[in-house]
């Protein structure tokens, strides 16, 4: 059995364009070419067209209105309009404290660090152990002066799914502006807003094989959600987000969103039998432990501390597999995954992550492969490790005075 | 980031894994590190009569820059007077693999662990009795 | 029949060698802040791009700060140089795009003084004009370097040393400029200058701020920390790559003369109409003029019948039916600027094409002054 490495696991990162996105993108990187907001000819009539198919597309996916849908350059962008936009539309009649949790995408939470330096107050909620929010600890972390909450759907390190449907709830009965980062849930868990209670909710593209560089928000105009923009010019996308429309990007957004709806259901009962493969080939590795709920979560993601072993040694032992030890964004950092912190994993199971996503390309070769490559490295690792050392020999490592550095 | 080819090579390669009893007289060993910091490295030196350093052993917790800059500490050890393994200075460790900027506390970290090995040998030297069981408190 | 395409300055069609370097980047897994081999491909690619950008530009690739097009340069110079100081008094030129006039506008909201340059009546900003208006201590001040519309080219280089021997700073979008006149980011002194990629043959979506590295630039886009923590968000690495590619092919192309252009003037004067700006240096593929009683509009929708494509303004602004505030702010009666059209020429536009459109014109107009005499 040949097998063409590098095997990609890391699809939380980004995803490929699916061939077909692409090809819907090519008529739009040729002849059709036009600007959307040119109304005198031809050319600014089909790039507006192309782009109002894809607001309704992906409008579909996530059952609203495709007016609801603004276009943006991504989920950070998506992510950044609305917590800025509804904070400071709200501030002065709601109030200034934003509530979130420690657990969010950076994204998220610079953002609210940021309205924290220009005078709002904020509460990062730490979830269970397992990564999920408790609904009274989240309710009482409420206040009167609570303008914002933002909670997201799909965990982009630990792939647990958040019970958006009772925080909504409660945000809406306490008159709190509810916002969902759900870059990472589109295609992987059904969202349909005309039954959820959220006020805002961020997409991707590209963690849908879709492209980079475009993204949406959701504002939902029943009850209406105002925002301020904050990136002025033409007036684009009716004042909130101004800027030409990219419309190949637009247009292969549509086409991935519209694929993701067609193929989710089938496609995540064939992840989900991968990733349980996954998981049953390494957990009965020693010491091996799963970060976050195994039952509330999407079934492309494995996040697993090996113990004893450090993240990066691993991923440099596994290189025909490309996974992470956390999100991409923080990556080229040497902080251990705040995410896992959150939860309460010690430090050194931090160090000692990897985080395996699945997705549309995966086969059950490259996870066979995947399971023997590193049952293997570990093996060699902890023959390396100073650490499984002294646990085979029964110290407690947690009582040995290590020294600061 | 990409690694240089002498990281990878300890990396793949490792030098002088291993163990030696700590209780022996003539076996310094240094642990530096914590895990919550991401490293963790045990190197230990076996002197002999006319104390030049004749065998090194490493084992390490850490990213492959840690892994190798203990490697190649175990095979830069062999042969020294204690005198001379303690002018080994990790911006030595560093050239010699070509280390990024942020792989930099690796070296560092190399150069403590000679530090501590030398200095629990000769601790235990000066002594003349077995250093005390629990040898996995490391102290710099 | 294609209708000929006489929209360049509203986005520009994408070349073949862009469009065959961006090919490849869609079909993999490349996110450039991931440390597997993949990521790492993603980012050298990136700090390719960002080289060729730099050097079509004449600034240091540490330089470039990529953006998801100029709208976001432009917001991000005058939010990020403006948003970490106290508020105080920032002055733009009457003739700037919306996207350095809005976000203007927001701060003004936040507490900042707005003032803004007037325009002599050939399109230009004097230095005598923005030395008075300095008077006053200002932050920033942002003029572009060519107009969208009417193609003037603004004295940059004298506007940038005016403003910064009074002591401000110098923002100039150059997004129309790029590829069409030489454009070097240390020879025109500014402190910071937004780009485009789709208006060179690039992508959409893509765009970039140049900025002086002394610049304290607050982000628009909080997050993961690419681009130095200047500009979160995962990079759009195609439609850099295609940017990157773009800008290389500056280098080889020879820019636009105004030949073509100026065959096209020729014949629009033999018909009588006005051209705007023509007293002062310009774009060479830019022409923007008007029919005395001749609706810009409707000028424009009968040759877009005719199969050519060309504008009544901007795109941006296009929805609205106000003449346009660049003509106003350079004297030119409401009535006149109501009739406004702009021909916006590319490399690929032929002098066959410029004679077919003047051929087109005269029946058009005449069918126009038909019925304008009926109405009558």
């Amino acid at each position: 059995m040949s097998i063409k490495t590098p095997i990609y696991l890391d699809y939380a990162a980004t995803t490929p364009v699916d061939p077909r996105v692409a090809e819907k993108m090519i008529p739009y990187l040729t002849e059709h070419f036009g600007n959307p907001a040119s109304r005198s000819h031809v050319f600014g009539w089909v790039a507006e067209k192309a782009v109002e198919t894809a607001r309704e597309q992906v409008a579909a996916l996530v059952n609203c209105d495709p007016k609801e849908i603004i276009w943006t350059s991504g989920a950070t962008e998506s992510d950044n309009l609305a917590i800025k936009g509804a904070a400071h539309f709200y501030a002065a009649t709601r109030g200034r404290h934003i509530l979130t949790i420690s657990t969010e995408h950076k994204a998220v939470l610079d953002t609210v660090r940021e309205l924290e330096r220009q005078g709002f107050e904020a509460t990062y909620l730490d979830p269970e152990p397992d990564g999920l929010v408790d609904i009274e600890k989240f309710k009482a972390a409420l206040r009167p002066d609570t303008v914002l909450a933002s909670v997201m759907l799909v965990n982009n390190e630990i792939g647990v799914i958040q019970d958006i449907a009772t925080l909504g709830a409660i945000c809406r009965e306490k008159g709190v502006v509810f916002h969902v980062d759900a870059a990472q849930a589109t295609g992987k868990v059904e969202i349909d807003l005309q039954r959820l209670p959220v006020d805002l909710m961020s997409f991707s593209a590209h963690k849908t094989y879709g492209p980079k560089g475009i993204g949406a928000l959701y504002v939902r105009r029943k009850p209406r959600v105002r925002l301020e923009a904050q990136m002025h010019g033409g007036g684009h996308e009716r004042g909130m987000r101004s800027g030409t429309l990219p419309t190949h990007q637009i247009v292969g957004m549509g086409e991935a969103f519209r694929i993701a709806r067609e193929e989710m259901a089938a496609e995540n009962v064939r992840i989900l039998k991968l990733r349980n493969k996954l998981l049953a080939g390494l957990q009965t590795i020693e010491e091996v432990y799963v970060n976050g709920s195994l039952e509330h979560r999407v079934p492309h993601n494995l996040n697993m501390s090996f113990n004893f072993v450090e993240g990066e040694s691993l991923i440099m032992a596994i290189k025909d597999v490309a996974v992470s030890s956390g999100s991409a964004c923080t990556s080229a950092s040497l902080e251990p995954s705040y995410v896992l912190r959150a939860l309460g994993r010690s430090d050194e199971l931090a160090h000692s992550s990897i985080r395996f996503s699945l997705g549309r390309f995966t086969t059950e070769e490259e996870i066979d492969y995947t399971i023997a490559l590193v049952r293997a490295k570990i093996g060699k690792l902890r023959e390396l490790s100073p650490l499984w050392e002294m646990y085979q020999e029964g110290v407690d490592l947690n009582k040995v005075e290590w020294a600061i550095h | 980031m990409a690694y240089s080819a002498k990281v990878l090579d300890h990396y793949e390669n490792p030098r002088n894994v291993g163990s030696f009893s700590k209780d022996e007289k003539n076996v310094g060993t240094g642990m530096v590190g914590a895990p919550a910091c991401g490293d963790v490295m045990k190197l230990q030196i076996k002197v002999n009569d006319e104390g030049i350093i004749e065998d090194a052993r490493f084992k390490t917790y850490g990213c492959g820059s840690a892994i190798a800059s203990s490697s190649l500490v175990t095979e830069w050890l062999k042969g020294k007077t204690l005198d001379e393994a303690m002018t080994i200075k990790n911006s030595d460790i560093a050239e010699e693999l070509a280390l990024p900027p942020v792989k930099i506390h690796c070296s560092v970290l190399a150069e403590d662990a000679i530090k501590a090995a030398i200095a629990d040998l000769r601790q235990k030297q000066a002594k003349n009795v077995e250093t005390p069981a629990c040898t996995a408190t490391c102290k710099e | 029949m294609a209708p000929t395409y006489f929209d360049h300055n509203a986005t520009t069609p994408i070349s073949p060698r862009v469009r065959e370097a961006m090919w490849s980047w869609l079909g993999v897994p490349a996110n450039a802040s991931s440390r597997h081999q993949f990521g790492r491909a993603a980012s050298r690619a990136l700090e390719q791009a960002r080289e060729q950008v730099a050097a079509a530009v004449g600034a240091h690739p540490t330089q470039v700060i990529f953006t998801s097009g100029g709208t976001e340069a432009d917001n991000l110079a005058i939010q990020g140089v403006c948003g970490g100081m106290e508020p105080s008094r920032l002055v733009v030129s009457a003739i700037e795009h919306p996207a350095v006039m809005r976000p203007a506008q927001a701060l003004q909201r936040q507490g900042w003084q707005l003032a803004s340059v007037e325009v002599e009546s050939n399109g230009q900003v004097s230095r005598t004009r923005l030395k008075e208006t300095l008077r006053k201590p200002t932050a920033l001040v942002s003029v572009m370097l060519a107009n969208n519309e009417t193609g003037v080219l603004q004295p940059i280089p004298e506007l940038a040393e005016t403003a910064r021997s009074h002591g401000a700073l110098f923002h100039t979008d150059a997004v129309q400029a790029l590829g069409r006149i030489k454009v070097d980011f240390a020879a025109l002194g500014v402190h910071a200058m937004s780009i485009s990629a789709h208006k060179i043959g690039g992508p959409q979506g893509c765009g970039a701020l140049i900025v002086d590295k002394r610049l304290d630039l607050r982000p628009l886009l909080y997050g993961g920390g690419q681009e130095k923590g200047r500009r979160s968000g995962t990079e759009n690495i195609a439609a850099i790559v295609g940017f990157g590619v773009a800008c290389e092919s500056l280098k080889t192309a020879p820019l636009m003369t105004e030949a073509l252009r100026d065959v096209l003037e020729a014949g629009l004067r033999q018909r009588n109409a006005v051209i705007f700006g023509a007293r002062a240096p310009r774009l060479p593929n830019t022409s923007f003029f008007a029919f005395p009683g001749i609706d810009g509009e409707t000028l424009v929708m009968a040759l877009d019948r005719a199969g050519y494509a060309v504008a009544s303004g901007s795109a941006c602004s296009s929805d609205s039916s106000d003449p346009s505030h660049v003509l106003l702010a350079m004297g030119v009666s409401p009535e006149l600027a109501q009739g406004a059209v702009r021909v916006s020429l590319g490399p690929e536009n032929t002098l066959q094409e410029v004679e077919g459109f003047l051929q087109a014109l005269d029946s058009v107009l005449s069918n126009l002054r038909q019925m304008a005499a009926i109405a009558a």
